[in-house]
């Protein structure tokens, strides 16, 4: 079982957390082929990829940077990285 | 004939205690301290198992659990491994593997056999002619397969706790305690662990008779113990290492999860056997295993004997063995005496004969070893014309190591062979592991010391985030303690590598001339070091082997994974407990005390329906047949609710407090219809998709303030909405605060025509329809209590849904009851409500819907506003989806009066013999008097005016009624219209 090293709450096991996927952005104005590419394909090729973690106990959302081939958290995202808008 | 020696300086035996047990039918005594074999042996009993696959005689050969030659049966336990396992009192066992008795095994016979039974026999052979297999696969399995499991067996469980620490140091030997210690000192808070009953390791069995090493042991063992920073577990095993050195330490009582910030592996080696033949014979063992059988046991190994030897270990353990009375014939040295130090000097002082440059090329003796053959040898071969005999009941060989390594590849270490010490030596470690003592080459007591020294202080320097000295090989020693070849040849074989599966030299070179020359398919094929040891006593010699015969390096022919554990872990320590919470309502208790039948719904308790232990008889006005008692109780509930009143316990809907000025935006992208613009004091249905148009969940979103909602969600999605939302905000950078009040509000509904009536006088809240419309949310109070009221129809009847808080509930709920009685309300469950939404045609996510259902499919695309809302999560799927709609929920209806067999849910649509659908859900609908329900129909049916057939369980298809929902008061008079003036 991993720690992940959180500079917010501390070091956790990895069991606390939740895996929430890939950091994407849905394009807004898109064509079906793109659409569908987006919703059903995810990047799997190993590498650096940022995540999605979501911590139950606290019940807070953290972007963590990882090295999917040697299983490394590299660093975490500051979310204001990670946002976008939505039409209103 | 007792082998009992005198007291021992460092033996683990208490003498004071003497215990008694069964072996074979026959009466032993032992000492408490002692092992099986330890007590066996004690008492004259050298023969202690069969082989697995000749069964050929075998007793001790290395005393250490690196095989598995001494593996018993206890009534309750197989196989267990006496060389390790504590005798107690009354222990009745008997050898495993064996047709008959242990001393006349009739399965021996395989031995002169094994001519047929060559490498990769198994998969040679049987599987030709194909309807034969069957019958040898009878026979194999009557002959595989050790120990005999006891069917009746009881369940033990055995706690875990988990553990932390900075620095782990797995080894508590030379090394090992000075690692600790040179950590300790650092001020690390340190675990020393060793998973035999005493520290000392080597330090005590090999260097007993050591004048120099007394005061040394005496130091570390006082200085480990007596440490403020060091915890010593003896009698733990590190299991494996895990990612994060993670390492569970299985002891007596079950498993500690240990998290250390760094791991010192000072683990050792693991002695290894000469390949000659008959070198299984019980008698010869490792000079380890004899020093094991003196020091810890006081066991004299045998009278007479040989010392096969490759290094100075082996002229001290011959000194050991004149110093316990054994009478030493000759050490035979595979290379020359000249680098064996001191000790060979004095074994030639006493007069021992010692022969260079010679090999044991034969062993001899029925169940025991009685002569050796012995002959000279080049370095790789002996020369059996001048080959003598010497008589011996003990030989030990002493030919060589294995690193203990199994941690240190399951870290991601790497290991290369040195050929100053021919021995597998660390290379690279990873991040936080460290290794030292005589897995890392250093084999003197000084050089062990110093390594142990070295390492503590790197594990320190590297927990304080100081540069890190890389200095693996500073104390390492500059001779071999190993043979690169301890491998005599001979045409009758019988020279075993791996004692676990009977295999023989000629095996391994047969298996890499057949083509398996990697020594993954070398393991695989001749299953070597696959026994219970896992190679422990076996893949050197494997990997030497395969190397010679591809002629390539010993690096270069690598080695096989090692896998966790370390040794093998029982069940009963891995088992998890059942541990999954149960989450009870407020009112669970009255649930259970009015005869409520519980059900699981997520990880919630909910009333299924109730058995109310006074009532017997049912008013069935519908004339619904033969009802079972919980089809009649379901029944009552609806009808008590569509004619009088119904409460029913909901506080399992996720609740969720939204706050802050965007709080409408975000539900706007969350949910597919806009709640941004919903009234104040008014409700809307939230229906939530994923990205890509899937249904996930649906509930109510009430407006409570401007910037203030408040929402619900499904049972078994309440957390799944609550972190979904939470990371929209996230996402899209909203000033929102979200409090997940699920557990800390109870719900209830009351429904039924005479709800307000009910509630009225209770309430401050005013309930007039102009004040408090359908789909209308209040606050006030209730029975004196904070109460959020919602004005709901999922059950089609005039309805209020009751938020309150927990601890207020109870008393809530008594007094609607105890008021409610005159319009003769009942508590409902969730089988009632199932039917009465049914018969609003309401569907519920996860049993009408599933992971592929859109809002179209599910007939709800009022609730999916396309053009007005410009984004909400899973919109461009949706706008994709809405002309390509494959399937359409629909209602049916059995005929009136129906009697056959009953379609059930998930029972299939069949169209012109296709597969065209499933039925979702189906009930008796009281109020209809027949049966009605919903299918997911596939769209070409469901487009046309043919009838719908469903194959039932006896294969018969039987029509359905295709028709429109609601079922039940289509216009939804009801749960809008204060009923007592209409009705």
């Amino acid at each position: 079982m991993k720690v992940f090293d959180c500079p917010v709450i501390g070091p956790r096991p990895i069991s606390e957390f939740d895996y929430g996927g890939e950091v994407r952005r849905p394009p807004m104005e898109a064509d079906a082929p793109s659409w569908a590419a987006y919703v059903f394909n995810r990047q799997g090729a190993p590498g650096l990829l940022r995540e999605w973690w979501y911590h139950r106990p606290t019940g807070r959302w953290y972007v963590m940077e990882r090295d999917t081939l040697k299983d490394e958290v590299v660093r975490f995202i500051d979310l204001e990285e990670v946002r976008y808008d939505i039409p209103a | 004939m007792t082998s009992r020696l005198d007291p021992q300086p460092l033996e683990w035996l208490d003498r004071s205690e003497t215990l008694s047990f069964e072996f074979e039918g026959k009466a032993f005594t032992g000492f408490a301290g002692d092992s099986i074999s330890s007590a066996l042996l004690a008492s004259g009993q050298t023969l202690l198992g069969r082989s697995f696959k000749y069964h050929r005689p075998r007793g001790v050969v290395t005393l250490a659990n690196h095989d598995v030659n001494a593996l018993f049966q206890s009534s309750e336990e197989p196989n267990i491994r006496g060389d390790i396992t504590p005798l107690t009192a009354g222990m009745s066992l008997t050898a495993c593997n064996v047709n008959g008795s242990l001393e006349k095994d009739r399965d021996q016979i395989i031995g002169t056999l094994s001519r047929f039974l060559p490498v990769g026999f198994y998969y040679k052979t049987f599987h030709n002619p194909k309807k034969l297999f069957p019958m040898w696969e009878r026979v194999i399995r009557e002959k595989a397969g050790l120990g005999t499991i006891d069917t009746r067996w009881s369940v033990r469980r055995q706690a875990k706790t988990y553990g932390f620490c900075d620095l782990l140091v797995i080894g508590a030997g030379a090394s090992g305690m000075q690692a600790a210690l040179s950590a300790a000192e650092q001020g690390l808070d340190v675990v020393l662990v060793d998973e035999n009953p005493q520290i000392g390791g080597s330090l005590d069995y090999q260097l007993v008779n050591e004048a120099n090493a007394a005061p040394i042991r005496e130091r570390l063992k006082a200085a480990v113990q007596n440490h403020a920073n060091i915890r010593v577990l003896p009698a733990h095993l590190a299991c494996g290492w895990y990612t994060d050195h993670y390492v569970p330490l299985l002891g007596p009582n079950g498993i500690i999860k240990m998290r250390a910030r760094a791991v010192i592996s000072a683990t050792g080696v693991m002695e290894q056997p000469a390949v000659f033949r008959n070198n299984d014979l019980p008698g010869v063992m490792m000079a380890s295993a004899a020093q094991r059988l003196i020091v810890r046991y006081a066991v004299k190994p045998g009278q007479r004997g040989v010392v096969l030897t490759a290094n100075s270990e082996g002229y001290r353990a011959a000194l050991d063995m004149v110093k316990a009375g054994v009478d030493v014939a000759a050490v035979i040295d595979m290379g020359s005496a000249n680098s064996r130090g001191v000790w060979a000097d004095e074994i030639r002082q006493q007069g021992i004969r010692v022969l260079e440059q010679h090999a044991v090329y034969e062993a001899k003796g029925k169940k025991r070893l009685t002569q050796i053959v012995a002959a000279p040898f080049d370095g790789h071969t002996c020369e059996p014309s001048k080959a003598f005999e010497i008589d011996a009941d003990l030989l030990l060989m002493s030919v060589g190591w294995a690193p203990a390594a199994q941690l240190l590849y399951q870290a991601g270490g790497r290991l290369a062979y040195d050929s100053t010490l021919e021995q597998l030596l660390p290379q690279e470690l990873p991040e936080g592991i460290f290794a030292c003592g005589r897995l890392n080459g250093a084999f003197t007591l000084e050089q062990r010391l110093a390594d142990g020294e070295r390492a503590g202080a790197e594990a320190a320097v590297f927990l304080k985030d100081e540069a890190l000295p890389a200095e693996l090989a500073a104390c390492r020693d500059r001779e071999a303690h190993s043979h690169p070849w301890p491998i005599v040849d001979h045409p009758g074989g019988k020279n075993f590598i791996d004692f676990d599966e009977d295999l023989q030299l000629k095996d391994l070179v047969n298996a890499a001339k057949e083509g398996f020359d990697n020594i993954e398919l070398m393991k695989r094929f001749s299953t070597v070091g696959m026994g219970p040891s896992q190679g422990k006593h076996a893949n050197m010699n494997g990997i030497r082997v395969l190397a010679a015969v591809t002629g390539r390096s010993i690096d270069q022919t690598g080695s096989t994974t090692a896998r966790p554990m370390f040794h093998p872990v029982p069940v009963q320590a891995l088992a998890g407990r059942r541990f999954r919470p149960e989450r009870l309502t407020a009112m669970h208790q009255w649930h259970l005390d009015n005869g409520a039948r519980m059900m699981e719904a997520g990880a919630w308790l909910r009333p299924e329906y109730y058995l109310p232990t006074s009532e017997t008889g049912v008013s069935d006005a519908a004339g619904a047949g033969n009802l079972s008692i919980r089809e009649q109780a379901i029944l009552r509930e609806v009808q008590a609710v569509r004619t009088g009143l119904g409460l029913i316990d909901v506080s399992t809907l996720g609740k969720i407090e939204v706050m802050g000025p965007d709080a409408g935006k975000l539900l706007d992208g969350s949910y597919t219809m806009r709640m941004s613009n919903i009234k104040q004091d008014m409700t809307r249905y939230a229906l939530m998709v994923d990205e890509s148009g899937v249904i996930v969940d649906d509930g109510i979103a009430a407006r409570v303030a401007e910037d203030r909602f408040y929402v619900s969600a499904t049972t078994s999605h309440a957390d799944a909405t609550f972190r979904t939302l939470s990371r929209h905000i996230v996402e899209w950078g909203l000033d929102v605060r979200l409090v997940n009040r699920t557990g800390s509000l109870a719900a209830m509904n009351l429904a039924g025509p005479h709800a307000r009536k009910l509630l009225a006088p209770l309430t401050d809240i005013d309930l007039s329809e102009e004040n408090f419309p359908y789909l209308g949310f209040k606050e006030g109070n209730l029975c004196d209590v904070p109460v959020r009221l919602i004005r709901v129809g999922f059950v089609g009847e005039l309805g209020y849904e009751i938020h309150l808080p927990v601890a207020s509930a109870q008393r809530v709920w008594n007094t609607l009851m105890e008021q409610g009685a005159e319009y003769g309300i009942r508590p409902f469950g969730v089988e009632a409500q199932r039917v009465l939404r049914l018969e609003k045609g309401h569907i519920i996510v996860g049993q009408d819907t599933d992971g592929l259902t859109n809002p179209f499919e599910a007939n709800m695309p009022w609730a999916v506003p396309l053009k007005s809302k410009p984004w909400f999560t899973g919109k461009p799927s949706l706008a994709l989806l809405k002309a390509r709609c494959q399937r359409t929920l629909r209602g049916f209806m059995l005929p009136k009066g129906y009697s056959g067999e009953l379609p059930k849910e998930c029972h299939l649509l069949i169209d012109s013999g296709d597969i065209a659908g499933r039925i979702t859900s189906i009930a008796y609908s009281p109020s209809l008097g027949r049966y009605i329900g919903l299918a997911m129909v596939d769209q070409p049916l469901a487009d046309s005016d043919r009838l719908y057939q469903v194959r039932v369980d006896s294969g018969a298809l039987i029509p359905l009624e295709p028709c429109a929902t609601p079922f039940y008061d289509a216009e939804g008079k009801r749960q809008t219209v204060d009923l007592t003036e209409v009705a």
